[in-house]
């Protein structure tokens, strides 16, 4: 099935990222779901959409399960089937997938996919747990293994193995700063100097609390359908040409290799063959840059860059607006910010908004075909789909 | 020493649980269990090898000797480890190959360093919550 569409996106909606404060998880997935049936006058969403599947990582935050069936019921799209997906942070990732094998199977023509996390109301404490629930609990988190200090863990056998330096850390958080502050809905919009960076508190040594995404509430959602009948709904649709995921070991310690993150190779591997695409012919990606070392990593296991050279690659420019590659234009998890549950799908939107002309001030000219890289835990899920705008 | 109530399978061994694995820590032993069939090592201990899917798993204890691999100092703890912040975790390749996750615990003033020599200990059972169990972490080996 190389090279043709699988599904195509014929809207997007993304909600402000941020500190909503007053606004639960499902008033803020209205808010994405709005956005995405204004932008497509052409869908009448009860009548078109046939299944939800939303990604959101943990019920405990709201005390609220059955996160599928309370979607459906506040977007009036009762009675169809509705799902919550997880896979930690790669929960809305999971949820696009579903979407599109759902339509792949034939058994929908329409449905909507997304995600969403309300988490800024957590205690710093809670937080920390909260996110350590993608690790093994008990071995992880048993012995107070934070987040933080598991991807510090490969941070830091990167550097002594390649020689990565702190400055190459801080630079990604230069860079999706500097994105981020063209984009409305960031959550910090601000752009940040290299030694604000180097100078910040450490976390978990060797990462500083500038090298740590930001804790978010946001709900993204995307419009998928068959791509034989998007252009019923928009002169503009979005294809997607490839989808990929893999697995890999629940506890770090269980891998014989700290500097990579195998499930993104894997994962990559499958969605470039299947969209007969391959890393030099990406026009821009969004990566799962929930720490700066994993957009590092990430440009290895994508393979933009050779194993061991994501340090050098950084520095090189090429993965600035201007770059061969523009990486997280959003301003990926570091400035847009990380409603976990949200971000795969939120990452979606980007390149929808960059393939369809729509990202403004942050516009990569010309875009034609897009990679959205989106991380489970530390790396035990990794998700890669590849958009086209042209078939 | 007190007795220790381990669950146990139906031929009244003790069945290869990350519980068992915690008891055993309990009386100041890290084991693992090693596969009868494909003679896979599998830390921690699994009641299903994850290679050819054999239950015919027997107990041997490890040395508790490695290596350290990799480190952080936590400065931003959960709940639970706040009164020991800031504190060390790191990625420990013990003797047998296998690798183990905990704290390392250095005396005032020493520093971990990627590679060196440790060995485990045991702390005994925290008094409340889920699960009790005793954790094993690292020291390092005393030098002479």
């Amino acid at each position: 099935m190389s090279g043709r569409a699988l599904a195509a996106i014929i809207s997007a909606g993304l909600s402000k990222f941020g500190k909503l404060e007053g606004l639960s998880s499902r008033e803020i997935f209205l808010s994405a779901a709005k956005e995405a049936f204004d932008r497509c006058p052409n869908l009448n969403p009860k009548k078109d959409i046939k299944s939800l599947f939303i990604g959101q990582m943990s019920e405990s935050s709201e005390h609220q399960g059955h996160t599928g069936a309370l979607i459906a019921d506040w977007l009036g799209l009762n009675p169809i089937p509705s799902v919550r997906l997880e896979s930690a942070c790669a929960s809305s990732g999971a949820a696009l997938r579903a979407g599109v094998q759902a339509i792949m199977s034939g058994l929908v023509e329409t449905v909507m996919v997304g995600g969403v996390e309300k988490m800024t109301h957590l205690s710093t404490f809670d937080a920390t747990e909260y996110l350590a629930l993608s690790s093994d609990n008990f071995l992880e988190q048993w012995h107070g293994f934070t987040f933080p200090a598991l991807f510090a863990l490969i941070a830091r056998a990167h550097m002594l193995k390649y020689k990565t330096r702190e400055e190459q850390l801080a630079a990604v958080a230069v860079k999706n700063h500097k994105n981020g502050s063209k984009n409305p809905k960031a959550h910090i919009q601000k752009e940040i100097t290299i030694e604000q960076a180097l100078n910040s508190r450490i976390i978990a040594s060797p990462l500083r609390l500038f090298d740590c995404s930001l804790i978010s509430d946001g709900a993204s959602c995307l419009i998928l359908t068959k791509p034989e009948v998007a252009k019923r709904y928009t002169d503009e649709p979005v294809y997607i040409v490839g989808t990929g995921q893999a697995s890999d070991t629940i506890g770090l310690y269980e891998r014989d290799d700290l500097t990579s993150l195998n499930s993104i190779a894997m994962a990559a591997r499958e969605a470039y063959r299947m969209a007969d695409v391959g890393p030099d012919d990406l026009d821009v990606a969004e990566v799962h840059d929930c720490f700066t070392i994993a957009e590092i990593i990430s440009y290895e296991m994508l393979g933009l860059c050779g194993k061991g050279e994501g340090g050098t690659f950084i520095e090189s420019g090429q993965t600035e607006m201007d770059g061969k590659i523009p990486v997280n234009t959003s301003g990926g998890l570091k400035s847009k910010g990380h409603p976990v549950g949200a971000t795969g799908t939120a990452q979606a939107y980007e390149i929808y908004l960059q393939l369809t002309g729509q990202a403004g001030k942050r516009q990569v000219e010309g875009a034609e075909i897009g990679l959205t890289q989106n991380l489970g835990g530390h790396g035990s899920t990794s998700i890669v789909h590849i958009f086209k705008r042209n078939i | 020493m007190e007795e220790i109530a381990f669950r146990r399978d139906e031929r009244k061994e003790i069945y290869p649980t990350i519980e068992n694995f915690y008891k055993f820590c309990g009386m100041g032993k890290l084991m693992a269990v090693r596969c009868s069939r494909c003679g896979r090592l599998v830390l921690p201990p699994r009641p299903m090898c994850p290679e050819c899917y054999s239950t015919d798993l027997g107990w041997i204890q490890l040395s508790g000797r490695g290596r350290l691999e990799t480190y952080s100092e936590v400065y931003v703890p959960p709940k639970n480890f706040a009164s020991k912040s800031p504190y060390i975790i790191g990625i420990v390749r013990l003797a047998e190959g296998v690798a183990l996750p905990g704290q390392i615990i250095v005396d005032r003033g020493e520093k971990a360093e990627v590679g060196m020599e440790l060995r485990v200990d045991f702390e005994s059972a925290p008094a409340e919550g889920w699960p009790q169990w005793p954790r094993y972490f690292f020291r390092p080996v005393d030098r002479k």
